[in-house]
């Protein structure tokens, strides 16, 4: 990354319409910041991989239109109950779903981050997942080691993976901590565009006690600052999810008008995405 | 003299006791029940019982990211998973993907998790549901995301323990690949649970009622755990120990 830090809208700029964009769970590293920009810029086609599952970004991507496939262990709003407008997009036939399982989503991303093309999986034999994927198949040990059935699933690698850190710095650096599935997306996809909710004055590498827990820049194309970049989720070890605002989109959500009044009010009025801020 | 409990109290300590002796309980994405159950079992176990809790952050021991998890089950460090399902079978088969010819399902549940794999990988999975109706508990679930039992060949070194229902306990019978029904709560009957089953299972001559907690667990449940369950499932834990605690 160039000595040098962008802005949401252009994070969102770069993400093109058709891109394989990964996204955290909502207990993760969400960028909500640059998913409202994204939809306010009208995104179309995504294929949305959840790492393993998605939460609130995924329901408002889906709702607003700008998903056409699904690959996820799961859609979750965890005790907000069942997300709105993913059900109601499957139940209108509108999102083609890919349906797996948390550890095969993280092994496809292994397989990406060693450049290779599969990964075995321990399971899954005899799940109706199996029998709904393509890009899994079952073989043998090839060792003789074992004699029953291991399933294989094909290397996932997304075109971008979008996230919010607590901390990046001007290098491209972004402090993850432990939330190291976050690296793991950074290491599986193309490019990695990353806001955070504080720029770090120095070099995060260069601090022995962050630099584990930092996705390097080598892997970060560009970074924006974006001070409760999570809003309306929380981000881990800074702020919890702000409750009475996703009650309200709930709420809003259970219609397509409703939902788009929520759009208005906090994406397309001016200056909207920013409301955080 | 039995204290008077909620519902949901009866839950957690049944759940409990399933998980007395153990090692290392892991808990998973939506398990409030669950979850306050292990928080209950490694109070009770004296600290030597490890609860990680997916999603919270002060309750997992966890450094690797998301499949840490995961290859822990696969280790075999992992003794206790849960699973739910928007559907279960007589034979332990779970449902968390949707009801109707998949894809096109006609009601849609938020997806399988993690089940397809730890089913098979964690010792003792225990299956909650709530919800005990005909509707859920069914002869056989529109689509498996993780099937109870597997072909002899199959590695395998996990499976279902048993299923906790607001009716009754089942345990599951490995050898017979069904369920038999071990107690019924307090305030439910065998004649009631037989109604509202949708699938066959085994009922001894006489079956048990569930014991009720004791006063000593419910205050240990309505203090130090009700506040631990709080980080990770507030709504939760206000609902439950917010009303207990005021009874």
């Amino acid at each position: 990354m160039s000595d040098s830090l962008t802005t949401i809208e252009d994070l969102a700029a770069r993400i093109p319409d058709g891109a394989k964009l990964a996204l955290a769970p909502d207990y993760s590293g969400c960028s909500m910041a640059t998913i409202r920009a994204l939809i306010a810029r009208g995104v179309r086609d995504l294929h949305v991989v959840g790492v393993p599952s998605v939460g609130f970004q995924g329901d408002m991507l889906i709702g607003a239109g700008c998903v056409a496939t699904l690959e996820t262990a799961a859609v979750t709003l965890d005790e907000y109950g069942p997300a709105p407008r993913f059900t109601a997009a499957i139940k209108a036939g509108n999102l083609r779903i890919i349906d797996g399982t948390c550890p095969a989503i993280h092994s496809g991303l292994q397989a990406a981050e060693k450049g290779i093309p599969f990964m075995p999986v321990r399971g899954i034999v005899g799940s109706d997942l199996l029998t709904h994927r393509d890009d899994w198949t079952t073989g043998t040990d090839p060792f003789g080691e074992e004699d029953g059935p291991i399933v294989m699933v094909k290397a996932i690698r997304p075109d971008f993976t979008l996230i919010h850190a607590p901390l990046a710095d001007r290098h491209g650096n972004a402090w993850i901590g432990v939330r190291r599935e976050m690296m793991l997306m950074a290491h599986a996809s193309r490019e990695t565009l990353v806001t955070a909710d504080e720029i770090y004055d120095g070099d995060l590498l260069a601090d022995e006690k962050l630099a584990p827990g930092t996705i390097p820049g080598l892997y970060v194309s560009a970074v924006a600052e974006a001070k409760n970049g999570a809003w309306p989720v929380g981000l881990f070890g800074r702020y919890g999810g702000d409750d009475a605002h996703l009650r309200d989109y709930l709420e809003r959500a259970r219609t397509e008008e409703g939902f788009a009044s929520y759009l208005d009010e906090f994406v397309h009025a001016p200056h909207a995405h920013k409301a955080a801020e | 003299m039995s204290q008077s409990f909620l519902p949901e109290e009866l839950l957690i300590i049944t759940v409990a006791e399933m998980l007395s002796g153990l090692r290392h309980v892991a808990v998973g994405a939506q398990s409030p029940i669950p979850g306050t159950a292990a928080l209950l079992a490694r109070a009770q176990s004296g600290g030597t019982l490890r609860v990680s809790m997916l999603g919270s952050e002060t309750n997992s021991p966890f450094t690797d990211g998301g499949r840490e998890l995961f290859d822990c089950a696969a280790q075999g460090r992992i003794d206790a998973f849960f699973l739910g399902g928007g559907q279960i079978d007589g034979q332990a088969n779970i449902n968390l993907v949707g009801i109707g010819d998949y894809p096109d399902t006609k009601v849609r549940f938020p997806g399988s998790f993690g089940s397809a794999y730890l089913y098979f990988l964690v010792p003792r999975v225990i299956l909650f549901r709530e919800e005990h109706t005909a509707r859920v508990l069914v002869p056989k679930v529109d689509f498996i995301s993780a099937p109870g039992v597997s072909e002899e060949n199959t590695y395998r070194t996990g499976g279902p323990h048993a299923l906790v229902t607001g009716r009754c306990v089942f345990d599951f019978d490995d050898a017979a690949k069904r369920f038999k029904l071990k107690s019924v709560h307090p305030g439910h009957t065998a004649e009631e649970v037989r109604e509202h089953t949708g699938f066959d299972y085994d009922t001894p001559d006489h079956v048990p009622e569930t014991p009720a907690p004791d006063a000593q667990t419910l205050t240990l449940l309505r203090g130090e755990v009700a506040d631990a369950v709080t980080e990770r499932y507030p709504s939760f834990a206000a609902k439950v120990f917010g009303a207990a605690n005021a009874a």
